[in-house]
């Protein structure tokens, strides 16, 4: 079963995502800022991580950065979830090293659709 | 930020609705946290923490209002944001204007929630308020006066995005290259100075790009040709570069299918270039985060944010969620098992210690063990005090601003704590007495400095648990109650009065229906109608409420609760046959009936002489009908006692056979369990497995006394 690292400060938004990947058969492990997913992320691998942006503590971007810096995370998919679809913010995380972005607000079948494209 | 509308209720297949009740919590405590981050926060020089968190806040709602389908809150959340991600960028100052309009977008926010929770049906008005924020993110000053309506140029006050009125455009506007960039600002003059124009804001932090250029976010019902012929009064023709914004699927650069909400970074994808390219912008969104902001951002995000840490542990890890019915069904299992161990405690009273040293042993230790689990799930339900004090800060600085007083709130004891279902029905009563104390007890500035008394006036809310009550208190050092005015005042209604009466008796007046003596009608707390409705609430929760006050220095109101409504502490008294329970925080005394003392007045009954008293006497056995034991023949008849009561400072005598004892009873409900019975408040089991009733001390004195 792939596992999927699920990162936002936000408790509804979580179970949402979780709700809905738990539900499509992937394991979730939900973390509520950058620190927390990064110290989860030392503990265990995952097939993807999916990340908010504005967090406290560590935002998106940081924990992106961290991420890469671990062997364990080189390669893994990360994709980083906004609410503005600006160039800045994108260019932001490509240079961070993400895999690719999800504008919030999105719904469920669309999460699941960009998740089945990164997850092999 | 395009398309905020509901998308997230277009899939089917999937049913949010369930992470509504999560969401509305988690909105609610963010809605809190914001406010109390406005009202601490440092005007003149704003934390970064602070203003980072009070931005999360508006995103997060908003995140969460555009997934779960909330529109309203969106649109609103979505200009907050805009305004807090540039304060937080410090490319706008904070001033005291932007806190309150902060404040009331917060109000606002919880409006729109309540409606979509089913709470209110009112939609709140957002127009005027969304054009303020709009205002101000471009930069503007709000004079205080300005928050009244229409002190908003028509420009700002733009219907809300996403929707735009028909023939209205939404324009991305390159300006450069340029040698300086407040050249530019120009711009944003023309609109300011043309309200019909529309509306202008920057979407870039304010300085040139690496190509000399700034860019703008237009919204207008003019055509290209208009706009260029008025910018060009500021800059050259040729500088000025217009172009629609596309609808945000039309152009995400890196997207490899036609959609923009989300795309990888594959490397094939051409990233944009050219920056005259209209793509390159065409999805910029105002208040996008700025390239020039991403070192300071990083940095920032590395700083502790204790605040806000706090807020996210409250949020999950430390605490779960449960519902009240839940923990009422704990409380209740818990209440029959007291019984349950009442009861064998009774059975085995009077066996033989050595015979059965181990059975007793047990039952003793049942007994220390559910009381225990008893105190361990009433504190399931107590919570603190700080859930009713921490909407006082907010209400005292809107009291202050609108009754032009200065006002300090002290607040002591918040953690003190309390019955979640006392507390819910003790904010009415306090908002009441906090609004009375800034209205009419503090003296305004002039008065308070003409009597040589600090200009800021001080009220202190204080709770503290004492004994098995809990006691809030109400304090200010204002002018007092002055009591020539109340005896006059009851005078004029026809009340009984004497200038000799004690200062408690005086005081005691202003509790008596539609009682006041403010001078002047205000909208802040009315005229005078409610000290009686404050103690009739609070009786009802089976408190009292006292008032102590001195002219010119102040006055305290005393507020005592019970810790809890589902036990009591009880005096069981024997009727005849029966057992009653009567709350023993009504007992005053109790003595046994000797000949003459009770007196026959005319046909209204008999009363009492106690300690100079006169009181009504009531025989419970008459009252509630229970038959009478007969006293066995030849013996006297058995002395009755007499109890004496009180609720609401008025006091009877009850004629009873007997005191069984004191104990604390658990409360069962009468009216869900059977029905509303005269005189009687509740009813408990006994350890024998009988049921008393317990009487409604407070019910029974107003019949008596009338």
């Amino acid at each position: 079963m792939h596992s999927i690292l699920a990162v936002d400060d936000s408790a509804s938004m979580r179970q949402m995502v979780a709700f809905t990947l738990k539900g499509a058969g992937y394991n979730v492990i939900e973390a509520a800022d950058g620190q927390e997913a990064l110290d989860k992320a030392r503990g265990e691998t995952v097939d993807l991580v999916l990340t908010d942006q504005n967090m406290p503590r560590m935002d998106g971007i940081t924990l992106v950065q961290n991420l890469r810096t671990l062997a364990t995370y080189a390669s893994t998919p990360i994709l980083i979830l906004t609410t503005e679809s600006s160039d800045e913010m994108k260019a932001k995380g490509r240079a961070a090293g993400a895999t690719g972005w999800l504008v919030k607000p999105f719904d469920p079948g669309k999460l699941l659709d960009v998740v089945r494209k990164v997850i092999r | 930020m395009g398309d905020v509308t509901n998308q997230g209720l277009q899939q089917g297949a999937f049913d949010l609705t369930q992470f509504y009740a999560v969401f509305f919590e988690e909105a609610g405590e963010n809605l809190a946290n914001m406010e109390a981050l406005l009202l601490d926060i440092d005007v003149a020089e704003p934390g970064d923490e602070e203003l980072n968190a009070v931005f999360r806040v508006a995103h997060s709602i908003k995140g969460g209002a555009a997934t779960f389908g909330f529109s309203d809150v969106t649109v609103l959340t979505h200009e907050l944001e805009t305004l807090l991600d540039r304060l937080r960028r410090h490319e706008l100052t904070l001033d005291s204007v932007m806190v309150d309009v902060l404040l009331e977008a917060g109000d606002v926010v919880r409006a729109q929630l309540a409606r979509h929770q089913g709470s209110t049906d009112v939609v709140p008005e957002t127009g005027e308020l969304i054009g303020r924020i709009k205002l101000l993110a471009t930069g503007a000053k709000l004079a205080p006066a300005a928050r009244a309506a229409g002190a908003v140029p028509a420009a700002a006050a733009a219907p809300a995005e996403p929707a735009l009125p028909p023939g209205t455009r939404r324009l991305h506007v390159r300006v450069g290259p340029l040698e300086d960039a407040s050249v530019a600002d120009n711009l944003a003059e023309l609109f300011r100075d043309i309200p019909s124009l529309g509306t202008i804001a920057a979407t870039d932090t304010g300085v040139l790009d690496a190509e000399g250029f700034r860019r703008f976010l237009v919204t207008t019902t003019s055509p290209d040709s208009e706009l260029v012929e008025l910018f060009s009064f500021h800059v050259a023709r040729e500088q000025i570069l217009i172009e629609p914004q596309p609808a945000a699927a039309a152009a995400a650069p890196a997207a490899p299918e036609e959609d923009a909400s989300f795309g990888l970074f594959t490397d094939t994808a051409a990233p944009p270039a050219a920056p005259s390219a209209p793509a390159a912008v065409a999805t910029a969104a105002p208040a996008a985060e700025a390239p020039a902001a991403a070192a300071p951002a990083a940095a920032r995000a590395a700083e502790p944010r204790a605040r806000s840490e706090k807020a996210a542990a409250n949020l999950d890890s430390n605490t779960l969620r449960v519902s009240v019915e839940r923990v009422d069904q704990l409380i209740n299992l818990v209440g029959e098992l007291v019984i349950t161990q009442a009861m064998l405690t009774q059975q085995v009273k009077d066996l033989d210690p050595a015979q059965f040293r181990a059975l007793l042993g047990g039952v003793t230790d049942l007994e220390r063990n559910t009381r225990h689990l008893q105190e361990a799930v009433m504190s399931i339900r107590m919570i603190p005090m700080s859930f009713v004090f921490n909407r006082f800060p907010r209400m005292i600085r809107d009291l202050a601003a609108k009754l032009d007083k200065k006002i300090e709130l002290k607040m002591v004891g918040e953690a003190t704590e309390l019955d979640k279902g006392l507390i819910e029905k003790i904010v009415d009563p306090l908002t009441h007495l906090v609004r009375n104390s800034a209205d009419h007890g503090l003296e305004t500035t002039d008065k308070r400095l003409a009597a040589g008394k600090p200009e800021t006036g001080t009220i202190t809310l204080a709770a503290s648990h004492q004994g098995g009550s809990i006691l809030i208190e109400v304090r200010d050092d204002g002018q007092g109650l002055r009591r020539d005015r109340i005896l006059s005042k009851a005078r004029e209604r026809g009340l009984p009065v004497r200038d000799d009466m004690s200062d408690a008796e005086v005081w005691a007046l202003i509790w008596e229906a539609g009682f006041s003596t403010a001078d002047k009608v205000s909208d802040v707390s009315g005229r005078g109608v409610g000290m009686d409705v404050v103690r009739r609430n609070i009786a009802a929760l089976g408190g009292t409420v006292e008032l102590e006050s001195t002219e010119g220095q102040g006055t305290r109101v005393s507020v005592r609760l019970p810790l809890t409504l589902a036990i009591m502490d009880g005096m069981s008294i024997g009727i005849g046959d029966e057992t009653y329970i009567l709350p023993l925080a009504s007992v005053i005394e109790s003595f046994q009936v000797e000949e003459g003392m009770i007196q026959t007045v005319g046909s209204s009954g008999r009363v009492v002489k106690v300690r100079d008293e006169y009181m009504p006497v009531v025989a419970l056995a008459d009252e509630f009908r229970v038959p009478r034991l007969a006293p066995p023949d030849g013996a006297a008849a058995v002395p009755e006692i007499l109890v004496i009561v009180e609720a609401d400072g008025k006091r009877l005598a009850a004629i009873v056979d007997e005191l069984l004892g004191q104990h604390q009873v658990v409360v069962k409900n009468l009216e869900s369990n059977y029905r509303r019975v005269r005189d009687i408040s509740g009813a408990t089991i006994l350890g024998d497995g009988r049921v008393a009733l317990i009487i409604d001390v407070s019910s029974l004195v107003k019949r008596a006394r009338h």
